[in-house]
C-alpha cells in the first residue's frame, strides 16, 4: 500500500491505518500496566480510574476508541481487498471505515459524559 | 519468513475482529455510570469466559502489534536482520507477559 501516490484518498487510508496501529501499540503497555494494578494495588487502580471523570481524559478516551475502531474497520477493508476479487464499490470502504469509527467512538463519548 | 509473518498478521487480525467489536461494546456499556475498580472487577473476577476472551485477545494482539511494529521499523527506519527480529520477538514477549498479567489481575479471584 505504501506505493500509493501521496495525497490520494487511499494514501490517507494507508497512513491512518499505520498511525492508528502505531499509537495503539504504544498505548497497550500502559493499558496493561494500569489493569495489572488491580492485583497488586487495587487502590491505585481506582485512583487511575478516577482520572476518567475529567473531560480532557474523556476526550482522550474518545480518541483511543476512534483509533481502535478505525484500525479495525481499516483492517477489515484490507482483508476484503486482499482476499476477495476487486469490486468498484470497495473504493468507498475507506470513507465508510472513518464514518463507522466516528459513529462508534462518539457513541462511547456520549455515554461517557 | 516474511510470508509466514504476513499470514500470521492476517490470522491474528481475523481472530481479533470479533473480540475488538466485543471490547468496544463492553466499553460503551461499562462507561455509562463511570469507571470504578469495583464495577470492572465485579464483572470479570472469577469469570472463565472473560479470562478466555481477554486471554485470546492478548495473545492475538501481542503477535499482531509485534509484526506491525516490525514492519514500521523496517520501512521507516531501514532496520533489518537480527536487530529487527530481536525487536519484534522482544515486543511480542513483553506484550504477552504484561497482557496476560493484566488479564490474570482482573479475572483471578483473590
Amino acid at each position: 500500500m505504501s506505493h500509493l501516490r501521496r495525497g490520494h484518498p487511499l494514501w490517507y487510508a494507508y497512513v491512518l491505518h499505520r498511525v492508528s496501529g502505531l499509537l495503539l501499540a504504544l498505548f497497550l503497555p500502559v493499558h496493561f500496566w494500569v489493569l495489572s494494578r488491580a492485583l497488586t494495588a487495587p487502590q491505585d487502580l481506582d485512583a487511575f480510574l478516577s482520572f476518567t471523570d475529567y473531560t480532557p481524559v474523556k476526550i482522550a478516551e474518545w480518541g483511543l476508541v476512534f483509533l481502535l475502531s478505525v484500525h479495525f474497520f481499516g483492517g477489515m477493508r484490507l482483508l476484503v481487498l486482499e482476499l476477495t476479487p476487486w469490486q468498484p464499490w470497495q473504493k468507498g470502504w475507506a470513507a465508510a471505515a472513518v464514518a463507522c469509527s466516528f459513529f462508534l467512538s462518539t457513541t462511547f463519548f456520549l455515554q461517557a459524559i | 519468513m516474511e510470508m509466514r509473518l504476513y499470514l500470521l498478521q492476517r490470522i491474528s487480525a481475523i481472530v481479533m475482529a470479533p473480540l475488538v467489536l466485543g471490547h468496544i461494546a463492553v466499553m460503551i456499556y461499562a462507561v455509562q455510570d463511570g469507571l470504578t475498580a469495583e464495577e470492572i472487577l465485579g464483572r470479570t473476577q472469577g469469570s472463565v469466559l472473560w479470562a478466555l476472551f481477554y486471554g485470546t485477545f492478548v495473545v492475538a494482539v501481542a503477535i499482531h502489534a509485534a509484526i506491525g511494529l516490525r514492519t514500521i521499523l523496517h520501512e521507516w527506519f531501514g532496520v533489518r536482520g537480527v536487530a529487527l527480529n530481536g525487536f519484534a520477538g522482544a515486543t511480542c514477549f513483553g506484550l504477552l507477559a504484561m497482557g496476560l498479567n493484566a488479564v490474570a489481575a482482573v479475572t483471578v479471584t483473590p
